[in-house]
C-alpha cells in the first residue's frame, strides 16, 4: 500500500486554503539510473478532492510533476469540520485515498 | 469556481514540473548594470529571489512525510529483539523522550561511553536494544532515488521534535568540550591534493561557491544556517539527507577519503558544529534546491 | 627538497615560539589520531591524501599565519616546482580555457580517474561577465588582463600562481592545480590565456 499523504486544510475567513502533500516517486520513465538502466515510468495519473461530501477537484496529473508533490488551492464554501478526501491512481493502478477535516 | 481551481491545479501541476526540472543554477535576470556592479549587488537580487523560493517551499516540506514514517518506525516493535525504541532508547531526556533531544545532541551517552551525534546515537539504539547489525545499516545509510533507510526516517523524526528549540549541547560536560575541541581542530585540518580544509568554504562570513552561500560555522548566527537545514529534504533527486550524510559529502568535495559511518570523527566535527550554535534557534527539518 | 628545507627550519630554535601551545597541541593531536582511524579509502580518494605534506602542516600548525621567514623560504620552494613550457610561450587558447574554468570535475572519489580534471575556477571567482554563477571565495578575475596589461612578466605570474598558489602567498586558500597533477601545462596556459588574451572576454 503506497505511503500516506499529508493534508492540510485551513479556513481563512471564508476561504479554505488546502494543501495536499503526496507521497511518490513520480518517475517518467525516462530517467536512467546509475547503472544505466531506464527506471520504469510510475507516476500518479489522476487525483480527485472532495470537501463536505462535493468533488471539487477532478484532475489529470502527468508525468512532469515532481516526485512528492505538492498540490495547494484555495476555495469558497467550505466550513469549519468538513472532510477533505484526497484519492489519487497511478499508472500501475495502484491507489491511495487520505482525509482530513477543514480547521 | 471549479475552473479556477483546475486552473490553479494545472498551473501548480507546472510549477511542480518546474522544480523536478529545474536546474541547479538558476537563470539570473540580465541586466546592463550586472557587468559593472560590484558582486555585492548581484548577489543581494540573487539571494531575494532564492529566499522567496525557499519561503514558498517551506510551507509543505516533503520532509513531513518521512517524519511520518521516522514514527510509526519509533513506535513499531521492531528488530530479531522485537523491541520498540519507543520503550527502549534513550536519547538523553530519558527513554522514548523525542521532544527536544535532538537540540541536545551530541552529547556523552555513559552506556555506549562514547560522544554521540542523533544519527549515532539512534544507529546504537537500533543495534543494541533492538538487534540489528551495525554492517547491515552502515552498508547504506544514507537515501538515494529510490530508497530511503529507515535511519533517515528516525532522525527526521526526532529532529522534527525540536523545532523552533534552542541548541543546547552540553558543552560543559568536560567530555563533550573535548570532543567540541578536536572537532574545531579536524574542521581546520588542510590536507589533500587541494590543500581544503572545512574552513577553506566555511570559516568567513559572507562567501559562496558558485550560486551557493556559505555559512560561516565558525560563529553563532553562521553555525545555525548550516545545522537547521539538516536532516533536510533535497529537490534535487527529491532526497531526504541527514546531518551525517551532509559530513561525508563535504569530505567528498574536499578530495578526502570517505569518513566511516556515524563514527567519532563525524560526531567531534558535529559537536563542534551544532556546539557553536547553542543559543539559535533550530528550525529543521529544512528543505533544499 | 622541500622536505629537507623544512627539516632544516625545524631544527632552528625560533620556529618553537611560533608554534601554538601545549594544550591546542593536545587537540590538534587528538584530531589527527582520530582522523587517522575514521576515514577510510574510497574510489580514487585514498588513505594517502589525509597525510599533510610540509605546506599543510606549516599552514595547519600556525593558523594559516606562519612567520615572516618561513613565509619567504617556502614560498620560494613552492615556486621552484613550477613546471613552465619548454618552449617558453604561456598563451594558449582562451576558448578552451573557459570550457576548463566551468569545469569542476576530478578527483573526487566519484570522478572517473581517466577524464582530465577541471579548473573549478567559477566555484571561487569572477571571471567572464556572461558567467553569472560565480563564487566569491576568491577574487574577481573580472578584466584581469585589461587591468594589468598582457605582458610576459603578467603571463609568467599567471601561469606560476595557478600552477602553484602557494608560491605567492603559502597559505593560499587556492589549490596547487599544476603541482597536484590537477592540471596540466596546456590546461594551464589555457587558463592563462583567458586571463590575459585581449580577445577573451574577460579583458573586453
Amino acid at each position: 500500500m503506497a505511503d500516506p499523504m499529508k493534508i492540510r486544510a485551513q479556513l481563512k475567513g471564508d476561504v479554505a486554503e488546502i494543501r495536499v502533500l503526496m507521497s511518490h516517486a513520480m518517475e517518467t520513465g525516462q530517467r536512467k539510473d546509475a547503472a544505466g538502466a531506464t527506471v520504469p515510468a510510475h507516476f500518479i495519473q489522476s487525483m480527485t478532492i472532495d470537501v463536505g461530501g462535493k468533488r471539487v477537484v477532478d484532475g489529470q496529473v502527468g508525468g512532469s510533476v515532481s516526485r512528492n508533490p505538492v498540490f495547494g488551492f484555495k476555495m469558497k464554501g467550505a466550513k469549519a469540520g468538513d472532510k477533505v478526501v484526497v484519492s489519487w491512481v497511478d499508472n500501475k493502478g495502484e491507489k491511495r485515498t487520505d482525509e482530513a477535516a477543514v480547521a | 469556481m471549479k475552473q479556477n481551481i483546475i486552473g490553479a491545479l494545472c498551473a501548480l501541476a507546472v510549477m511542480g514540473g518546474a522544480s523536478a526540472q529545474s536546474p541547479k543554477k538558476p537563470v539570473a535576470k540580465p541586466s546592463t548594470k550586472a557587468a559593472a556592479a560590484p558582486a555585492a549587488e548581484e548577489k543581494d537580487a540573487a539571494t531575494l529571489e532564492f529566499e522567496k523560493f525557499r519561503a514558498e517551499m517551506e510551507e509543505s516540506n516533503p520532509a513531513e512525510l518521512f517524519e511520518m514514517k521516522g514514527q510509526e518506525q519509533w513506535k513499531a516493535k521492531r528488530g530479531p529483539k522485537n523491541v520498540s525504541l519507543a520503550e527502549s532508547c534513550d536519547l538523553g531526556q530519558g527513554v522514548g523522550k523525542v521532544e527536544g533531544a535532538y537540540v541536545k545532541m551530541p552529547r556523552y551517552f555513559a552506556d555506549a561511553d562514547a560522544v554521540m551525534d542523533a544519527e549515532r546515537r539512534v544507529v546504537w539504539c537500533m543495534v543494541e536494544k533492538q538487534g540489528f547489525k551495525f554492517d547491515d545499516i552502515a552498508k547504506q545509510p544514507f537515501a538515494n532515488e529510490t530508497f530511503t533507510p529507515d535511519i533517515t526516517n528516525l532522525v527526521t523524526y526526532v529532529a522534527t521534535h525540536s523545532r523552533n528549540m534552542k541548541i543546547a549541547v552540553p558543552l560543559d560536560d568536560p567530555k563533550v568540550r573535548d570532543a567540541y575541541e578536536v572537532g574545531k581542530e579536524i574542521a581546520a585540518y588542510r590536507a589533500g591534493p587541494y590543500d581544503f580544509s572545512c574552513n577553506t568554504c566555511h570559516g568567513t562570513d559572507g562567501k559562496r561557491i558558485r550560486m551557493q552561500n556559505l555559512p560561516n560555522l565558525s560563529t553563532p548566527a553562521g553555525a545555525i544556517k548550516g545545522v537547521q537545514g539538516w536532516p533536510g529534504y533535497r529537490m534535487t533527486g527529491g532526497v531526504m539527507l541527514t546531518h551525517q550524510w551532509r559530513m561525508g559529502d563535504c569530505f567528498r568535495q574536499q578530495r578526502f577519503p570517505q569518513p566511516k559511518y556515524a563514527s567519532d570523527a563525524v560526531a567531534y566535527l558535529l559537536t563542534y558544529m551544532i556546539g557553536t550554535a547553542n543559543g539559535q534557534v533550530y528550525k529543521g527539518p529544512g528543505i533544499k534546491r | 627538497m622541500t622536505k629537507k628545507m623544512i627539516l632544516a627550519v625545524a631544527m632552528a630554535a625560533p620556529l618553537m615560539i611560533a608554534l601554538p601551545a601545549a594544550a591546542d597541541g593536545d587537540h590538534r593531536a587528538k584530531a589527527i589520531a582520530v582522523i587517522k582511524k575514521d576515514f577510510q579509502p574510497r574510489g580514487q580518494a585514498g588513505l594517502d591524501r589525509l597525510a599533510e605534506d610540509g605546506v599543510q602542516a606549516i599552514c595547519n600548525r600556525t593558523g594559516n599565519k606562519p612567520p615572516d621567514y618561513i613565509e619567504k623560504a617556502m614560498t620560494a620552494d613552492q615556486l621552484a616546482t613550477v613546471k613552465y613550457p619548454a618552449d617558453g610561450k604561456l598563451l594558449g587558447d582562451w576558448k578552451e580555457g573557459e570550457k576548463i574554468a566551468q569545469s569542476g570535475r576530478g578527483f573526487t572519489w566519484t570522478d572517473n580517474p581517466g577524464l582530465p580534471v577541471g579548473g573549478n575556477c567559477y566555484n571561487c571567482h569572477k571571471i567572464a561577465p556572461k558567467e553569472t554563477s560565480f563564487g566569491t571565495i576568491g577574487p574577481s578575475l573580472y578584466q584581469f588582463g585589461k587591468l594589468r596589461g598582457n605582458t610576459a612578466e603578467t603571463q609568467k605570474y599567471a601561469y606560476s600562481k595557478i600552477w602553484n598558489a602557494k608560491a605567492f602567498n603559502l597559505c593560499s586558500e587556492m589549490p596547487r592545480f599544476g603541482h597536484a597533477g590537477a592540471l596540466n601545462e596546456k590546461q594551464v596556459k589555457d587558463l592563462v590565456a583567458l586571463l590575459l588574451d585581449p580577445e577573451s572576454p574577460v579583458n573586453k
